[in-house]
């Protein structure tokens, strides 16, 4: 029987020659990571778990991203923590501020997770990096400590959504609208416990950045895994660094989809969800006129050089308006660096942004950008639950660079075309 | 595993871990810290009013959101009991289990139910039941593999013993 491509990289996983949605399968994990804000517990249940020494050193990947440069003391302790397991485990892939960034944008970026393994991560957003073509899921800090002892973990496997998109992307549309119609679509629970599967003409024309946009907001939809079937793209994006992917697993022609939907995405504009929720998805014009005292462009979903450079052509030459706060966060040092190359940061800054280290900090209510008593911030972010960003009170709603740079000039929420 | 009965606190769908522990409450391990701010999201007072032993009982898709282990925490650490929910987000069900927080997938049983109504969970059974109403509500069974870590504890006590093996 045909498999998807969830279902074949678990069958490889598990050793099994098939396996079928519904089946727990115990697994051997290629890559297991985890971050500033859960590594601290998985250390200290690794501990309790009686374990010495981590499966293998060389799969394991730990992130200084969520409260760093340190927000404080405590965090600092957690970055401690966090370095001294490392060096005691030989990890080499621990990344430290100055070199490091928001794991999954960095995971992608130095190709540390390659097409068909099975990548473990301490951390919601980690169906991201299924844009490699990798089942990468993730798990809580305990989770975590297990594979690290044992160097497997059990999962069910998972029911696949096909999701088929078609078209072409008009001007200031991008993955993010691509996504946040798809969660609007489906909703918060609409893939829970399910992988979901891309496929169709307009992948070929998205680079992985977009890709990465597209799998990471799987999580809204509460799925699994996301993945991106290896391809022509995925195949040049790691020849970029002189890796040759070989014998990428495929979905199967027969595979079995528990539901398929088909998106023609000639059809999209830019969209913008609503508080307190990622599925409340509206046209940018339905929100026009939303007045909002923070613009916040960064985050795991756009803070990639690509996302910088749409905000920058807007930006440049403009400034942000008066009563406004927009607040940019690279998502790693390289981004940073490319950035700050192309002057990219100089015309935002010249603009009026306020540029951060690389950091989930504001995406997460942090550090950097954190939300007061009845404040309304607009974000390229993923997440715009009661109180994401800081207080209670605070509303966030959700869109892609365009929007949000064009809105930064506006003072309220605001479709690029109007600055035309 | 003897049945766990408790005091309900009734709350809706779509419970994410943004209100369940905010992250700014997120950097502490202790779960008598994480307890004193758990449901702070929704209601700063939740936990001061909680009685140990209490149960949450939820509509669909509990727990949705980040992957922080710390909202099972910090329900522990509030001294909720259990949670009963219609249905869970996977990451909160994972953690749960590997936590040692007892769950039940019960579908209907908030829609049914008023806050203060007496809970009784008999995990072993697969029964929950609401006890001042009387009316009884099936829970999903857990496949053996999930049961074994259950009966173990949760997940360390288990690895402990893969280890020693």
């Amino acid at each position: 029987m045909g498999m998807t491509l969830a279902e074949k990289i678990l069958a490889r996983a598990s050793g099994n020659r098939e396996v079928a949605p519904g089946q727990l399968v115990t697994c051997r994990v290629d890559k297991a990571m985890a971050t500033d804000i859960t590594a601290p517990l998985s250390i200290e249940v690794f501990r309790k778990m009686g374990a010495g020494r981590v499966f293998d050193p060389g799969a394991c990947i730990l992130v200084n991203d969520h409260f760093v440069p340190a927000r404080d003391s405590v965090a600092a302790d957690f970055s401690a923590a966090m370095r001294a397991f490392a060096n005691a485990q030989k990890i080499k892939n621990y990344f430290e501020v100055g070199r490091s960034g928001i794991c999954h944008a960095l995971v992608a970026e130095k190709r540390l997770a390659l097409p068909g393994e099975l990548f473990v991560g301490a951390d919601s957003h980690t169906c991201t990096i299924g844009a490699l073509g990798a089942f990468a899921t993730g798990v809580g800090s305990t989770d975590l400590a297990g594979v690290w002892a044992l160097g497997e973990i059990w999962l069910k496997v998972p029911e696949t959504v096909r999701v088929v998109l078609t078209g072409r992307l008009r001007r200031y549309v991008t993955a993010k609208d691509v996504v946040l119609h798809l969660v609007g679509l489906l909703g918060l629970a609409g893939a829970r416990y399910k992988a979901v599967e891309f496929g169709g003409d307009l992948l070929a024309a998205m680079p992985v950045n977009e890709r990465l946009t597209l799998c990471n907001m799987a999580a809204e939809m509460g799925a699994k895994t996301a993945l991106v079937p290896p391809d022509n793209v995925t195949e040049a994006f790691f020849a970029e660094k002189g890796l040759a992917i070989e014998r990428s697993p495929l979905p199967d022609e027969g595979a079995r989809y528990s539901r398929t939907e088909a998106l023609d995405a000639s059809s999209l504009g830019p969209l913008v969800a609503e508080p307190f929720s990622p599925e409340k998805v509206k046209p940018v014009a339905a929100l026009r006129n939303v007045k909002v005292d923070q613009v916040f462009i960064g985050s795991c979903t756009n803070g990639q050089i690509e996302d910088l450079r749409a905000a920058a052509e807007i930006l440049r030459g403009r400034k942000v308006a008066g009563g406004l706060r927009l607040i940019v966060t690279p998502a790693t040092q390289e981004v940073f660096i490319k950035a700050a190359a192309e002057g990219v940061l100089h015309d935002l800054a010249e603009a009026g942004a306020a540029v951060t280290a690389p950091s989930c900090g504001a995406c997460l209510g942090g550090h950097g950008g954190v939300l007061g008593k009845n404040e309304t911030a607009l974000a390229t972010t993923n997440r715009n639950f009661r109180g994401r960003m800081g207080d209670p009170t605070s509303k966030v709603y959700l869109s892609n660079p365009y929007v949000a740079a064009a809105t930064a000039v506006a003072g309220t929420i605001c479709h690029p075309e109007e600055l035309e | 595993m003897r049945p766990i009965s408790g005091k309900a606190w009734i709350f809706g769908n779509d419970v994410d871990t943004d209100v369940i522990i905010p992250a700014k409450f997120c950097a502490t391990l202790d779960a008598k810290e994480l307890g004193r701010h758990a449901m702070a999201g929704l209601d700063e007072g939740f936990a001061a009013r909680v009685i140990p032993g209490d149960i949450i009982v939820a509509g669909d898709n509990f727990g949705c959101g980040s992957s922080r282990e710390t909202a099972p925490l910090a329900l522990q650490g509030a001294g909720i009991g259990a949670v009963v929910a219609s249905s869970f987000a996977r990451i909160f069900f994972r953690n749960a289990i590997n936590v040692g927080l007892p769950i039940a997938e019960a579908d209907g049983a908030a829609a049914n139910s008023k806050e203060g109504n007496v809970f009784q969970i008999d995990l072993g059974a697969g029964v929950v039941t609401n006890v001042t109403t009387g009316l009884s509500y099936q829970a999903t069974p857990f496949p053996p593999e999930i049961g074994e870590i259950i009966y173990a504890g949760g997940l360390v006590p288990y690895v402990r013993k893969r280890l020693a093996k």
